[in-house]
């Protein structure tokens, strides 16, 4: 998924390496307390990790093998911060030293692969670890949910990306079809390698895998075996990992538990309404794959619209509204009102849980 | 592979000298390295670190179907292999990276718009031909830059290079342990792999994903722990929490005008050809 030299043009290429130093720059110095006291080893080594685990050969079935893309992998394990910082080592060792990835493309690279994985990825799952039980187990669906949606968003930037500067005309609507299909199967591997790493992780050490610090019970209590062989069991600290110490750049996580931090929640909200926002602009312009088949095919006027069909917001835009900003709107509107609902919801599941 | 962290005495200020490539282990120990000692290598790193990126910038300039000016800057990027002494079959056995993409660049003909033309009774996109075929080009020569860049320097010079050019120094700290033990890492892989595979396992079904994941984990796991172990071996040894710097030595107006001569002439080539289209 390197992009190479000559892809996008120079000035997408130069904004791109613009928004990733800055994102990089940001990720660094959240991480940077961690880094003060773990040392510089400790992200190098997952760097390192990453590095080696893309080049495993993960069978996914039908004799076909996948390699993992680990950034929602590093998420989940360090936290978002460090990990975008260990994925940018990443793509800096492999552009430098095995030319993969282009040296104009670098900053894109960085973007697509270190940031919006990591982020998106480490969003998902934060929101479905705060609606799953807190169990073990959870951890390894919600690092597989951010892994499955991290892959086909990084795709969805990256056509957002050639819209802006591709070099060479091909229909958007086609290019996102293709490039959301291919990726999303391609998430559905890394979302299966994924949880599968992280349920060997947690049934090892489970101490060591940032996600599960944010969901209290997925952390079992600590027995303490005594020299006389005594068992006693030492209770984890609310939201804490059992082990040791270490410094939380992930304040509002420790503090508040299995619910999702404020932070992760405002860039979960805000990537969302940037991608409906931008992209429903594209989506708009041509027919998306069903409809564009349904058109060719012919049954397209057969399809009966549904019940909302005659809302103000069929069809993706706004009534009365018409031009470019119609999508738009429309689709920022989608997500805030799946963003109340979605709250209402959490809050619902919230009061039952504390009722009981 | 050369890191710039294994001698650690006494904290900050400590200034390390480059290692001296031994012509007879550098093909191992660097991997990547191909010691020649041509004017190509001898250039500081820093310099190269600016000169090839800009070179690449050059080449992405080039519109879209100027052939004269992307040949001429292939060209210019085969004079500067030759001037590295680099070996062609090695330097084309490191750019199969690009092969994944060049099945995209195959692909752009038979999907983008525009006037059509028949070729060999296809029907091909006329701009997705020229588009494909530049892109196909550019993407060549950037991974060429790229393979001189990591051909002529060791990665010990390249971190002393992105220190001088002002990168975090917490960064390049971090791209040395990742470098340095990427290699140990990916050996370490390597054995889980044979390990499994003595055993009866990873032979590509699925229900051997549990025991490729397992090994994966355990890689985790093992990375972190030894990174801690790194991290304490360090601080018995007295880290300060500053990396000592990497000692490279500024580079003289002379080298900057050597270094900078290819990515100049490969600007003028792009300007020519975008003036002229």
């Amino acid at each position: 998924m390197h992009v190479p030299d000559g892809f996008l043009d120079l000035a997408t290429s130069v904004s791109t390496a613009a928004v990733s130093v800055g994102a990089v720059g940001l990720c660094l110095r959240r991480a940077r307390h961690e880094v003060e006291l773990a040392g510089p080893a400790m992200p190098g080594l997952v760097s390192a990790f990453v590095f080696a685990v893309q080049m495993v050969n993960f069978p996914v079935g039908a004799g076909t093998s996948g390699h993992l893309m680990g950034g929602a992998l590093a998420a989940a394990l360090v936290g978002p911060a460090t990990a975008v910082v260990c994925l940018t080592v990443v793509l800096l060792v492999q552009a430098l030293l095995f030319a993969d990835g282009g040296l104009t493309a670098l900053g894109t690279n960085v973007l697509l692969m270190g940031v919006v994985t990591v982020v998106v990825g480490y969003g998902v799952m934060r929101l479905v670890a705060a609606v799953l039980p807190r169990r073990r187990w959870s951890v390894v669906a919600a690092g597989s949910a951010g892994a499955l949606v991290s892959v086909p968003a990084a795709a969805l930037v990256f056509v957002g990306l050639y819209a802006v500067g591709g070099s060479v005309p091909v229909p958007l609507g086609r290019l996102a079809t293709a490039m959301l299909g291919w990726h999303a199967l391609i998430g559905v591997g890394e979302a299966v390698i994924t949880g599968a790493v992280l349920a060997a992780v947690v049934a090892s050490r489970p101490d060591l895998v940032r996600l599960a610090r944010t969901t209290r019970a997925a952390l079992p209590d600590l027995v303490v075996v005594g020299a006389d062989g005594v068992r006693r069991p030492v209770a984890a600290r609310g939201g804490r990992a059992v082990g040791p110490d270490r410094p939380d750049d992930d304040r509002d996580g420790a503090q508040e538990g299995a619910r999702p931090g404020r932070g992760a929640l405002a860039v979960a909200l805000l990537v969302s309404l940037a991608v409906a926002g931008g992209l429903s602009l594209l989506a708009s312009a041509s027919p998306d794959g069903l409809e564009s088949v349904a058109g060719t095919l012919g049954f397209g006027t057969a399809a009966a619209d549904s019940a909302v069909a005659a809302g103000p917001l069929a069809d993706y835009a706004v009534a009365g509204l018409g031009g470019a900003a119609a999508p738009v709107l429309a689709g920022v509107a989608g997500v805030v009102a799946t963003a109340v609902v979605g709250a209402a919801a959490f809050a619902l599941a919230a009061r039952r849980r504390a009722a009981r | 592979m050369t890191a710039p962290t294994d001698v650690l005495d006494d904290g900050a200020r400590v200034v390390l000298p480059p290692r001296r490539t031994r012509p007879q282990d550098a093909g191992r120990a660097h991997g990547l390295l191909v010691p020649t000692g041509s004017p190509v290598h001898v250039l500081p790193a820093h310099t190269k670190l600016v000169a090839l990126p800009a070179l690449a910038a050059c080449v992405v300039l080039v519109p879209a179907g100027a052939w004269w000016a992307l040949g001429a800057c292939a060209v210019l990027l085969l004079a500067v292999v030759a001037l590295a002494r680099l070996p062609p079959g090695r330097v084309a056995r490191r750019m199969l990276v690009e092969v994944p993409f060049v099945v995209f660049a195959l692909l752009l003909p038979l999907v983008a718009t525009g006037p059509r033309v028949d070729v060999l009774g296809l029907e091909l996109s006329r701009s997705g031909l020229v588009g494909g075929g530049t892109l196909l080009a550019k993407a060549t020569l950037g991974v060429l830059a790229a393979v001189v860049l990591a051909a002529t320097t060791t990665s010990r010079d390249l971190l002393a290079g992105l220190d001088r050019l002002r990168l975090p120094r917490t960064m390049v700290a971090i791209l040395g342990f990742a470098v340095r033990y990427s290699v140990v890492l990916v050996q370490d892989s390597r054995r889980l792999g044979v390990a499994r595979a003595v055993r009866g396992g990873g032979d590509g079904r699925l229900r051997h994903l549990r025991a490729v994941a397992a090994g994966a984990g355990t890689l985790f796991v093992r990375s972190y722990e030894r990174g801690e172990r790194v991290q304490r071996a360090m601080l018995v040894r007295g880290w300060t929490g500053a990396m000592p710097a990497l000692e490279s030595r500024p580079a003289t107006g002379r080298e900057w005008l050597a270094a900078g001569a290819a990515p100049a002439l490969a600007l003028v080539i792009a300007l020519a050809a975008r003036v002229g289209a």
